[in-house]
């Protein structure tokens, strides 16, 4: 293998890895706020327990991501030196003010929201976990900002052989970032709500701490609703948004191999027997049923993003995504039935559920970065020529297999501490009673 | 010009910073195998880095944020330059991240030796190799037309280096003896104040012996250090501490005597930078190739604007920074309470 492959390798293996940790922590942020604020005006010793067990979480969570996070900081350089050198002025900047902005104060007041709670005031505690919760989402829009430059760049010219800026906010804000990042923190929020709901309804299945399970149950599927709910408007926003900047992608997630007027929508594609819908496309894309959608063949062979991954990661994406839509609808209807803690066939879907959310988001990611292929930067550098040309295979080959070996065991261990801290329960709790 | 000067100086200022707060929970990392007698102890000396581990990590983050923000050759250069190093550096930085979190969730003694032993052969490796590579930057690097590294692997493991390795785990560790000695008290306490002692001989000889090697590995940088004024400035702060150190350490004033450990260390990046000063990299093969503060910067915008948000957000960052410093002052007596 070349060096190419095993460095694309080995960013695609630590990145996805890395992401697992985040778009957790992301929406659990926002969850420990909800639970804080609530404690904060009404105290009492379910909302501090619930406080407690989900920071425990967080914290496991937490650590994961920074191990993997310091990765991703070197990688750029190690690996992709040709890259960093053609971007640095760009996109480097967003990564340090990431740092300098987010990390900082995710990671100072992390250690008052985990330890402190004996040594701060209960207001001081609540502004803690308000920080960090700002702090991990401040921190995804400066990284998903840099990614945005590399799939819409703008506010640079091309200078002495490097991209080199022009304008701070049209490069920060370009075309695709306040979308993307939009799309980002509520898949994340997403995921937090599923694995807080699939949870609780595991002790509620099994009849264990149930006050602590129906609370936390409610506040995450109104989170996880409201979510999801924004999350359909700006997915579907999102993807009209990369028809009109990176009409090769769309043309690769929607399989559009002609350009045509009153394209139609493939809503079962290749390899299963095609079904058409004609004229969709064109009036989801453009509100029109006749607008004109650029195809593949609009595009140098060269030029074309694999068709099958862009395609098939979006699809799963999309269909998994609106599955968990249906999941959490239902339970709100259960609710208002007032079947929502009984209805055990129903809480053992929600426990089955957990893993889909990270899924989703992984796959969704792909569908980003596989689509922008062939180019590292769309439109101004390959990815063939952003390498680092001094590395050897061997050393590439050798650092991938490390990563492969770390990883495993760091997933493998997150997932036993994890699952040590459920089944030992939020703890402290008089309701022990099966019900 | 002055802007390229600017970020040489932040860039340092970042490093500095590292050096002085991961300096001391990567000694203590190395230390808490050999200073605990036993397990309450040894759980003292964890839970008095617990809480800040990983916002001094940050600092190594910003660091290789800003360089590759203002200096993009330099870190395209050094970070693929110096791969298989950089890389074990990272295996450190996971495994210490890893071990320090999951050692306390664990009950058996057998999960907590092996993670004890992992956090201490991470933060020994981080130690090693970010001394490897200074010493490397300090002899200069053989670059080729388009200045990426021309050199192996192997290359970079010169005695010299090596020996720069050595002098920094000897800097951490009595960084971290300082700290613990500040930290904790009674028969911990004393016998972090013996370690301290022996840290710091053992930094001071190794110092001095690496300024008797700088002239010949070195010889550029040792030039104009010496010939440099304002490089005598922190060398003469640094004078002051490091012969001041053993006596507060001796007289228990052990607040003052982690301070003047944390200013020895800023001391050593800020003669290094003041000598080096503008050049990152020196070329060893063509001088004129040499990456420096002005060959390397990013355009004038880049600079100015991150310079804005420098200078928004710094004052917050020590802020807050100090107020977490201040939760957690004074000597730590048992485990924090932890959910």
């Amino acid at each position: 293998m070349n060096v190419l492959t095993l460095a694309r390798a080995q960013f695609a293996l630590t990145v996805m890895v890395h992401y697992l940790y985040p778009v957790l922590t992301m929406g659990l942020g926002v969850v420990l706020v909800a639970v804080a604020s609530l404690r904060l005006r009404r105290p009492d010793e379910v909302y501090d327990r619930m406080a407690r067990f989900w920071t425990h979480i967080f914290g496991v969570v937490f650590a994961g991501g920074v191990a993997t996070g310091v990765v991703m900081e070197f990688e750029f350089g190690t690996n992709w030196a040709s890259y960093s050198r053609f971007v640095g002025d760009i996109f480097g900047a967003p990564l340090a003010a990431e740092a300098l902005i987010a990390f900082f104060l995710e990671s100072s007041f992390l250690s008052i929201l985990v330890f402190g709670e004996k040594r701060v005031s209960r207001r001081m505690h609540w502004f803690a976990t308000l920080m960090v919760a700002s702090g991990a989402t401040l921190s995804a829009f400066w990284i998903v900002a840099a990614n945005s430059w590399q799939q819409t760049p703008a506010g640079f010219q091309l200078l002495h052989g490097r991209a080199e800026l022009t304008d701070f906010w049209a490069a920060v804000l370009n075309p695709s970032t306040p979308l993307r990042f939009l799309h980002a923190v509520l898949g994340s929020w997403v995921t937090a709500a599923v694995f807080v709901c699939s949870i609780s309804a595991y002790y509620l299945l099994r009849g264990r701490h149930q006050e602590f399970a129906r609370r936390s149950l409610r506040l995450a599927l109104v989170f996880g609703l409201v979510a999801l709910a924004a999350e359909v408007v700006v997915g579907d926003a999102h993807t009209r948004q990369v028809a009109r900047t990176q009409p090769e992608k769309f043309a690769a997630i929607e399989v559009l191999h002609h350009t045509q007027t009153g394209a139609p929508l493939a809503v079962v594609g290749q390899p299963l027997p095609e079904v058409l819908l004609p004229k969709l496309l064109s009036f989801m894309t453009y509100f029109d049923f006749n607008a004109r959608v650029t195809g593949l063949d609009a595009f140098a062979p060269e030029d074309r993003p694999p068709v099958t991954a862009t395609a098939m990661t979006f699809h799963a994406m999309l269909w998994l995504g609106l599955g968990l839509g249906v999941v959490l609808a239902l339970g709100a209807f259960l609710w208002w039935r007032g079947r929502l803690f009984v209805s055990r066939r129903y809480l053992r879907v929600l426990c089955y559920c957990l893993p889909i959310p990270f899924v989703v988001n992984e796959v969704g990611w792909v569908t980003a970065e596989i689509g922008r292929q062939p180019w590292s930067v769309y439109h101004l550098l390959r990815t063939q020529d952003a390498f680092s040309r001094t590395v050897p295979a061997a050393h590439v080959a050798i650092s991938l297999a490390m990563f492969a070996v770390v990883y495993v065991g760091l997933l493998g261990l997150s997932v036993h501490l994890v699952r040590k801290k459920v089944l030992q329960g939020p703890g402290g709790d008089a309701e022990e009673v099966p019900s | 010009m002055m802007l390229d000067l600017i970020w040489f100086v932040l860039v340092a200022v970042l490093v500095a910073g590292y050096a002085v707060l991961d300096g001391f929970d990567l000694g203590v990392g190395f230390l808490h195998l050999v200073l605990p007698r036993s397990e309450e102890e040894r759980r003292l000396c964890l839970a008095s880095v617990a809480p800040v581990w990983d916002g001094n990590e940050v600092w190594l983050l910003t660091a290789g944020g800003a360089l590759f923000a203002a200096f993009p050759p330099v870190y395209a250069t050094v970070f693929s330059g110096f791969y298989l190093a950089l890389m074990l550096v990272l295996l450190g930085l996971i495994v210490r991240a890893v071990s320090i979190e999951a050692r306390n969730r664990g009950a058996s003694p057998a999960w907590r030796r092996f993670f004890d032993r992992s956090f201490a052969v991470g933060s020994t490796l981080v130690a090693v190799l970010l001394g490897v590579a200074v010493g490397n930057l300090m002899r200069g690097l053989p670059l080729d037309a388009q200045g990426e590294y021309a050199g192996t692997f192997w290359a970079l493991l010169n005695p010299f280096s090596l020996f720069i390795g050595a002098t920094t785990v000897a800097m951490f560790a009595m960084q971290g003896a300082c700290w613990l000695a500040m930290k904790t008290e009674g028969n911990l306490g004393k016998r972090a104040v013996t370690v301290a002692l022996f840290a710091w001989a053992t930094f001071v000889a190794l110092y001095l012996d690496a300024t008797l090697w700088a002239p010949s590995d070195a010889h550029w940088l040792f030039l104009r250090a010496r010939q440099s004024f304002v490089s005598w400035i922190p060398a003469a702060f640094m004078f002051v501490c490091v012969t001041g150190l053993p006596i507060l350490l001796r007289r228990g004033r052990l607040r003052l005597a982690f301070l003047c450990s944390s200013v020895t260390i800023a001391c050593v990046v800020a003669i290094l930078a003041i000598a080096a000063c503008p050049i990152f990299v020196l070329c060893t093969n063509d001088v004129k190739s040499s990456l420096t503060a002005f060959s390397a910067a990013s355009s004038p915008r880049t600079l100015t604007a991150m310079l804005v948000i420098t200078l928004v957000a710094l004052p917050f960052v020590l802020g807050y920074t100090v107020f977490v410093y201040r939760v957690w002052r004074g000597k730590v007596r048992s485990e924090p309470d932890e959910y």
